[in-house]
């Protein structure tokens, strides 16, 4: 009996349901899937692999490759990072408070997503650059054309995922779990970093993980209040660019592909640590 | 601990929810606190807690006046509904939590910690579920360690929120045996709230009922159940059927018809009984009627009745019967309340 059942299921992942279209949807979700990600993926490996290990080993060796590497990772991570605490701040005055202007400032927090980036990065750049209004406040700590600028770009950018992923989870938060800790004597300050923040860290990861993605491929805002400078304010995707109006497309897909191999390997990372803690907390 | 509530009143937005209510919990006493919803009656509890505070009056712990004190001041051990459990924390992390946050002062070492756990582990039987997450638990199991996370704390008095109503009709019956024995033997003073009557009758040493912001009776179950001080009450607690009549020359009259109930006082009253306070009796001055409907219940028999006299709109009551007793549908009866009070208006 089992036997046969093993066989005749074998080649499937997971029993499909009652519902009827498993085969349509599926086979629709690949064909999307692989016209959207796999094939223009495929064809970038592809490119780069004319590059052979020598020439790839080399472009990754290039000082200049690792300086825009090392700027592209180290703002977003850090953007990511200021992202999760304002963030996680921002759902809880979202959620926790009743103020006027409240549905205001939480339609705001949607603003990154629709305002073109460029409009954003030529706003920053204005404000920030050394003779800026908010800039020149700063001097001698200079904030547009360096990576501080880049970074600030980034927390505008990535600030709506780590909200907008946050923030639902805030809301379901029983009341009566506040309570029962109040009861049990902890004050609000342990009550809060003991009993919600963890219960939020699935949500809270989820956000970083999203900000940060997000803050590697970007692009328009930041070229304007970087200043480009090479090996200091320079992004891998800029560099990219610069390849390819070299005509060097081998040079461009090759950083590409490094870019596309430590995005993976980090969500992957990010992934596991959210599987980690859904197993660990239960459905969140 | 002795706890005295004084004349405390509780508005929301104005709109009062606890209407001068005053109440003495003696010490190592099991009380319920029962009513429909919106009898104020989970209102109170929380105000016993600290979780909300009185618009007026006052809450005595003891001699201390509590009426101000935080919830953490006042070292209470609150169950609700459902469970409130940490669902990051192993069962074992839950229950020792209260003692973990307590000040470097006050705060039991490690290994005390550890050892209160698997003590009160023991007490609520789930021994062994130290590691497990609330989200590996039955609902009667989270109960129970939302129970001993409660009583980590040694609370000055223990406060229940509805605490079964979320569990299934057996694991319930379980569990309020199983809590009346847990109060038998650590004696804490225990409040509880709850909306299910069997509930509170089987469980607490004193019931109150409450309704519409105020207590109506406070009494042994035997009180409440036998000797109802409302209309509220007695048609709340038990079945019971409830006639309007005039009381004229000694005796009550329904629907202009005597019905065999002496009373000297004259006026109008509300007459209530219970469905098993009757006879049938073959005399001129009884309720009669034509039986609508018969329904066997367990070991007696049910029987609807319309007593409504001719002209009238028709008046249903039950009333038990015997199994032996001729009953029909359609047939006519004559019956008396053997017991019964009457209410003045």
């Amino acid at each position: 009996m089992t036997n046969i059942t093993a066989a005749s299921t074998r080649w499937r992942l997971k029993q499909p349901s009652i519902i009827p279209g498993f085969g349509l949807t599926l086979g629709f979700s690949l064909a999307y899937l692989s016209l959207i990600i796999l094939i223009p993926v495929a064809g970038l490996l592809w490119r780069s692999a004319a590059l052979g290990w020598s020439g790839f080993l080399a472009i990754l060796a290039d000082e200049r490759t690792l300086r825009a590497l090392y700027v592209s990772f180290g703002t977003a991570f850090v953007a990511a990072l200021v992202n999760v605490v304002f963030g996680t701040m921002l759902a809880w005055v979202l959620t926790r408070y009743r103020f006027p202007g409240r549905r205001l400032i939480d339609a705001l927090v949607d603003l990154p997503f629709a305002l073109p980036t460029a409009v954003a990065g030529i706003a920053f750049a204005s404000l920030y650059a050394p003779n800026g209004w908010i800039g020149s406040l700063f001097m001698p700590l200079r904030i547009g054309y360096t990576p501080y600028g880049i970074v600030i770009a980034l927390i505008f950018i990535g600030l709506p995922f780590v909200v907008r992923t946050v923030q639902p989870l805030m809301e379901e938060i029983d009341r009566e779990v506040e309570e029962a800790a109040a009861t049990l004597g902890a004050n609000r300050f342990q009550t809060i970093l003991q009993v919600l923040l963890p219960a939020l860290t699935p949500a809270i990861l989820t956000g970083f993980a999203l900000a940060f993605a997000r803050g590697v491929g970007e692009y328009g805002s930041v070229i304007f209040i970087a200043g480009n400078i090479p090996y200091v304010s320079e992004i891998a995707p800029l560099l990219i660019v610069i390849r390819l109006e070299e005509f060097n497309y081998a040079g461009a897909t090759a950083i590409a592909t490094i870019m596309l191999l430590i995005s993976f390997a980090m969500l992957l990372v990010i992934n596991l640590i959210q599987a980690w803690s859904r197993k660990r907390y239960g459905n969140v | 601990m002795e706890v005295t509530i004084t004349n405390i009143r509780k508005e929301f937005d104005r709109f009062p929810a606890l209407n001068d209510v005053s109440l003495k919990i003696a010490s190592g006493e099991l009380i319920a606190l029962l009513g429909p919803s919106g009898s104020g009656k989970t209102t109170l509890l929380r105000l016993i807690a600290g979780l909300d505070f009185p618009t007026a009056g006052q809450i005595f712990f003891g001699e201390e006046d509590a009426s101000h004190h935080s919830v953490q001041e006042r070292n209470v051990g609150f169950v609700f509904q459902h469970y409130a459990l940490f669902r990051h924390m192993t069962v074992a992390e839950n229950i020792g939590f209260g003692l973990k946050v307590r000040p470097k002062a006050t705060r039991p070492a490690k290994a005390e910690i550890g050892r209160r756990v698997s003590e009160l582990l023991d007490m609520v039987q789930l021994g062994g579920l130290e590691k497990r997450y609330p989200n590996q638990l039955s609902g009667g199991q989270r109960q129970r360690v939302a129970l001993a996370r409660a009583m980590a704390i040694e609370p000055r008095i223990l406060l229940l929120d509805e605490p079964f109503g979320a569990l299934d009709a057996k694991v319930r019956k379980e569990l309020r045996r199983w809590l009346r024995e847990f109060h038998d033997r650590t004696g804490h003073t225990t409040v509880f709230v709850t909306h299910d009557q069997e509930e509170a009758l089987e469980l607490a040493d004193r019931v109150v009922v409450m309704s519409q912001g105020k207590i109506e009776q406070v009494g042994s179950a035997d009180d409440v159940y036998d000797r109802p001080g409302s209309p509220f009450v007695f048609s709340f607690i038990g079945e019971s059927s409830h006639l309007p009549v005039e009381v004229k020359q000694g005796t009550a009259l329904f629907q202009g018809q005597p019905i065999g109930i002496p009373e000297a006082q004259d006026g109008a009253a509300d007459l209530f009984f219970r469905p098993e306070d009757v006879a049938l009796v073959d005399a001129s001055d009884t309720l009669f009627g034509k039986v609508i409907a018969c329904r066997r219940l367990a070991g007696t028999r049910i029987a609807e009745i319309d007593i409504a006299n001719e002209g009238h709109a028709p008046y249903h009551v039950e009333i038990e019967v015997p199994l032996h007793a001729p009953v029909e549908i359609g047939s006519d009866i004559r019956f008396r309340p053997t017991r019964w009070t009457l209410f003045r208006h």
